[in-house]
Parts: structure tokens; sequence; C-alpha cells
């Protein structure tokens, strides 16, 4: 499909169209003073009107001032949720010592307003999850999900002081990975679609040809890479923090951080997981679980009763040089999309992109 | 490599305990095999990998395979009791079942060393991987030079494979040496550490591939002593232990560096992990 424009009552019938096609519809709601994706069947339920101040350690929805639905940028939830479940059953054990897969297919989902960094997200966590040239084993209840998700893009035309997706190439525009891709303007959406599902739905769509809001699209998505002031300096990063593991800065940070994983739990792209034993009140059975870990936690690094990283200045590292430094040399990218979230939620405001500079500004060890 | 028939990697397989071999105290040998007809005939290992093994209503377990691929029908797994599952696990007997998931890692460079000579270099319970390069060179006697084992042990009682450590060491061309930190009754070997062994083995022995696996400063202290009485550090292998609970290079717990100890080790060259090696807490 060609480059298209749909007008803002246009949305409505988006999610109709998606509910009608038989998916479970999820879009950007507001829940105790944030933004969540939770079940929509109708735009008014979206965020119009407001916007988002996040500063690190701050989050404030704000009226905006404009009529706009994807003003308030992003919140802390990312598309994690929908392809890597927080929580899920892996499989249960009988007590006849058999053993069932709790895979099962997953309802077909539409998320409308998947930023770039969030698709960007998802996109490095395929590389964790699906076999491929970084992955042996392909994880099949992540597989399963991320099959039935359909992925309603939303471009940013509008940031806030933590992003940094530009500096990370993940944004602010989605070039793929969505099967819609929206780009809101006063008046109205710039549709584009990006896969055959993407346009059998926007084939029941009232398009109309773009004119030039297309132009218009591109000019405030590239206003709104302009406007960032965080970034990451990427080049030989890895072997900056890998040479920099006694650096004073480590300890600086610990006297900041809480260790309370919140960073971990807002990343679009850390996947570590533990794995629980749930037995059956009545004795009999067990459910063997998995949910979300964190490297933030002492239990993480534990190995038979031993603590690995029992100082947060030691946990701190783990997590920051795996992130943005090791994960190239494992995946052959960052770890890190610029979404800023972990700057955001973080409740002391420690700021990853500040602490990287601080270790690149006054490097203690020479390269080896 | 590893053979999953399993679709599901994270989905256990049945196995029965055939056999149950006590090594010492709280140290058990378990004999595996797997119950389905299809998924016994598919696996296969090589020496240094690990399963991860499921008590029922328990937990999983990564479990070191010390029996020799040659007979990959039987796998056997020396446990100690350290935790729930593994308390659980030396409790079994034979016809009791687990879960097994495996073979995961990457085994020993058993390749690389052909017509080298061997020296192993283990300490604690960490001879249980390492015993299964001394059996498999065993098996395979002409394939391998001289064998040469420095085993080094908290105390006496923690000495595991008697038997087999007697069989292995009367063979041509092995030597054996133990070492005990503590003394105890009828102990005739080195008291002390294990390093101190390297003076006591012929030269010729210390010139072989060196495979190593126990307590990383045991192990850092090792290597680095070899480095430097000049040997490359491509000659030096060592065997990793991080928590690991899925063994997919998935859940992160094992995440080493640029590495997942679980698939792109266990065992690394010493010079992949040297330097993480030094850091305190990584």
């Amino acid at each position: 499909m060609d480059t298209a424009f749909m007008p803002k009552e246009g949305l409505d019938d988006l999610i109709r169209q998606l509910a009608d096609s038989g998916y479970r519809v999820f879009g950007p709601t507001v829940r105790a003073g944030a933004v969540v994706f939770d079940r929509v069947d109708s735009a008014a339920q979206l965020p119009v009107g407001l916007a988002s101040v996040q500063e690190p350690g701050r989050y404030r929805l704000e009226e905006s001032g404009n009529r706009r639905f994807f003003d308030f940028v992003n919140g802390h939830e990312s598309l994690k949720r929908f392809t890597f479940a927080s929580q899920e059953k892996l499989w249960s054990f009988s007590a006849d010592g058999t053993f069932q897969s709790g895979l099962s297919e997953s309802p077909r989902t539409a998320v409308i307003g998947a930023r770039a960094c969030d698709i960007a997200g998802m996109k490095v966590q395929d590389r964790t999850f699906l076999k491929g040239k970084h992955s042996p084993h392909t994880d099949p209840y992540y597989a399963d999900r991320r099959r039935n998700l359909f992925v309603v893009a939303v471009n940013c035309t509008v940031c806030v002081s933590t992003c940094f997706c530009a500096s990370q190439n993940a944004g602010p525009m989605a070039e793929d990975g969505f099967d819609i891709s929206l780009t809101e303007l006063e008046d109205g959406f710039v549709v584009e679609t990006g896969s055959a599902a993407g346009e059998a739905i926007a084939a029941k769509l009232d398009l109309i040809p773009p004119k030039g809001a297309r132009e218009r699209a591109e000019e405030s998505i590239k206003a709104c890479a302009q406007a960032q002031v965080r970034y990451i300096d990427n080049d030989g990063i890895y072997e900056l923090l890998f040479n920099n593991l006694e650096h004073p800065r480590w300890d600086d940070v610990a006297e900041r951080c809480l260790s309370c994983a919140n960073c971990v739990m807002v990343c679009p792209t850390c996947f570590c997981h533990r794995e629980v034993e749930v037995p059956s009140m009545d004795g009999t059975g067990s459910d063997h679980v998995r949910q979300w870990d964190a490297c933030f936690t002492l239990e993480h690094g534990s190995t038979h009763g031993r603590h690995l990283r029992p100082e947060v200045r030691q946990r701190y590292r783990q997590w920051l040089t795996h992130k943005v430094g090791a994960w190239w040399e494992q995946f052959e990218t960052s770890g890190c999309v610029g979404c800023g979230r972990c700057i955001t939620w973080c409740p002391t405001g420690i700021d990853l992109t500040e602490e990287i500079a601080a270790i690149r500004d006054q490097p203690g060890e020479k390269a080896s | 490599m590893s053979a999953l028939p399993s679709n599901n990697p994270y989905l256990p397989m049945v196995a029965e305990v055939v056999d149950q071999m006590e090594e010492a105290p709280d140290i058990v040998t378990l004999r595996l095999r797997l119950t389905e007809p299809h998924e016994r005939d598919a696996y296969r290992f090589e020496p240094g990998q690990f399963n991860m093994l499921y008590l029922g209503r328990v937990g999983e377990v990564p479990i070191s395979i010390s029996s020799d691929p040659a007979e990959p029908e039987l796998i056997d797994h020396t446990i100690r009791a350290v935790g729930r599952v593994t308390e659980g696990l030396v409790r079994l007997r034979e016809g009791d079942k687990v879960g097994l998931r495996g073979p995961f890692g990457t085994g020993w460079p058993m390749q690389k060393a052909k017509d080298r000579n061997l020296l192993v270099i283990t300490g604690g319970i960490g001879c249980a991987p390492t015993a299964s390069v001394v059996g498999y060179a065993h098996e395979r006697r002409d394939q391998y030079g001289k064998v040469t084992v420095l085993h080094g042990v908290r105390q006496p009682r923690d000495l595991i494979y008697g038997n087999r450590f007697d069989a292995w060491c009367d063979a041509k061309d092995t030597q054996c040496l133990f070492a005990s930190q503590e003394s105890g009754p009828n102990w005739k070997w080195h008291l002390g550490l294990v390093t101190e062994l390297l003076d006591q083995v012929e030269p010729e022995a210390i010139e072989g591939m060196i495979m190593m696996c126990g307590p990383e400063p045991m192990m850092r202290a090792v290597a680095e002593e070899l480095l430097r009485r000049g040997r490359p550090i491509d000659d030096i292998y060592l065997s990793m232990e991080r928590s690991m609970q899925c063994g997919l290079g998935h859940c992160g717990h094992c995440q080493y560096g640029p590495d997942f100890i679980c698939k792109d080790g266990p065992v690394f060259p010493y010079a992949r992990v040297r330097k993480l090696m030094k850091v305190k807490g990584y």
C-alpha cells in the first residue's frame, strides 16, 4: 500500500476493524497517573490531550494543550509484556511422573501505540529468544506470542527529556517491525503498512491520499530526533567499560542505586527470568513457572548458596556493562534502545548516559 | 552436537535411575536412562556437557555428565547434596524417575587434545566434569599421550571416585597425585594445595593440554602458575560454574561478560575468561 492519510476519526474505525478481525485490542490508557496499555474498544479511551513530563526519577501527565492522542510519548510499559510474559507456566508435572507443556496458542493481540524504541526493543529480544545467528534455541512461548502480535506503531513527533532513541538508531521513526504505522498530525494520521496483515486491515479503513501530509510528518519526526538531548557514545563502548571494571564511578553510582530493579522491569530488552516450582496444594503435581528476574537481586548471581555479587556496585556494573557493552559482542547490537525508561523510573534518578559519560571522561585503566 | 528431541527445549524428558553409587558422604553418582526409546536413541553427548535434572515438585539443577559418550544410553551424574534439589536427588534409588533436559553447553577439547599429553587439574567436587576427561582418555588410550591427574580436596573424606581413580591410575602412562588441605587418617598424599603438586610431576606432563575444573581461585592460581612456567595460554581450558536455570542462553543467570556459561561454556579456553576472572564480583 502507498502512504495514505487517515482523518482523526479513523482511529475509532481502526480499533473496530482490529476487533472485528479477531484481535484483542490494547491501547494506551491512563491509570494511576501514568499511561499503561489496556484493552480498548474506542479511541475515547486513549490519553487524548495529555503529555508526559519525564525527567530522571520523575513522571507526570499534564495537559498538552491540544487534542492529539499520542503526545504522551510513553509510559513504563513497552511491548515486552505482550511477547515475554512477566509470569507464565512453562510446564506441569503430574503425580504419575509425566510432564505437560504449558504452551498454548496465545490469543491474537493488537497493540496500538508501540513506539519505534519499543519495536527496536522487541527486535533485540528476538536475538535472545528466537533461533538464529545469536541463539541456538527458540523459546516457543515467546515465539508464539510474537507470531500472534499485531503492532500498530506510532512514530514519535514529540519526545521527552529522557529520550535518546536517535543515538541508539532505534527511532523516533519505526522503519520496520510493525504491521501498520501511524504518524499523528493535527488533523489525522499518515498511515503506512509493514506486513500483509497490516495491508488487510488498512484495506478496510477509509484512507485518502496523503497530499503533503507525509512531508509534514517527516518534518515532525526529524524535529523530534533533533530535540533529543541525551545520547550514548557507542564508539568502542565494550572495550571502554570492560577496561574500567574497577572505575571509582561504580562506587559512586552504588551510593545512589537502591538495587530495586525498576530499571530492569521497565527495560524493553532485559530478558532475565527465574524458574520457580509451584507445587499444588493437594500434594500431587506441580507447576514449573517462570517470572521476570533482575540482576539487581542477590539471588540472581547466587550459585549454590554463595552470592557472587554481594555489593550493589557489582550488580549495577553487571547490568550496565552487559546492557550497553557486552551486548554488542553477544548480539551484535546494543542492549539499549534509548527509550529512557530506566532514567525516568529510577527512584533516585540514575541516568545511565551520565554514568557512561563519567567513565568515558576519565577512564581509569588503559586499554589492554 | 546437542540433540534436543523435543521442539520445546524447556520441557523435560523422563529418565529412570538405573544405578546409584555412593562416592563419599553427601556425594552420589546417579546412573540415568531415558525411558522413551526414541529419546534414548537420539541422545548423544560430549565429555564436559551437562544436563538439567528435575526432581519432582522441587526444581531443576544443572549437573555435569561424568560417564563415557560411547554409551549414551547410560548417563552418569555425580551430585553433592548442597541444596533442596540435590539433597533430594542423592536420596533417589533404582527405579525412581527424574526429569532430564540436555545435553547443554560445549565440551572439553578432546579432538584438539588428540596425540597430546593431558594434564587434568581439579578441586573438590570439580573433579566430576574432569572425570569425564580422564575416563574418556582411558577408554581411548592409544589416542592420547601421558595422562596426569592432579586432584585437590579440602579434606580426605572429600576424595571421590576411589575405585575408578585406582583403575585409571594403574593404567599405563597415567599418573595421579592428590593433595588435601587438611590431614586425616591414612592420608598418604600431599598435604597442601593442588598448585603445589605441579612441582611433583614430570616436565612433559606440564607440556600437555591442560583441563581444569574446581573453585575459581584455584583454577586461576594454577593457570597463572602454568603461564609463568611458559605454557601457552591456548593450551589451558577450564570448566566454569554459575547459576543456570534454562541451559539455553535465555534466562540470563549465567551471563559472564559476552558469554552465557550454559551455552558458550561451561568449558572455555582460559584466554576467553582470564580477564574477567580477575574481577571480584563478576
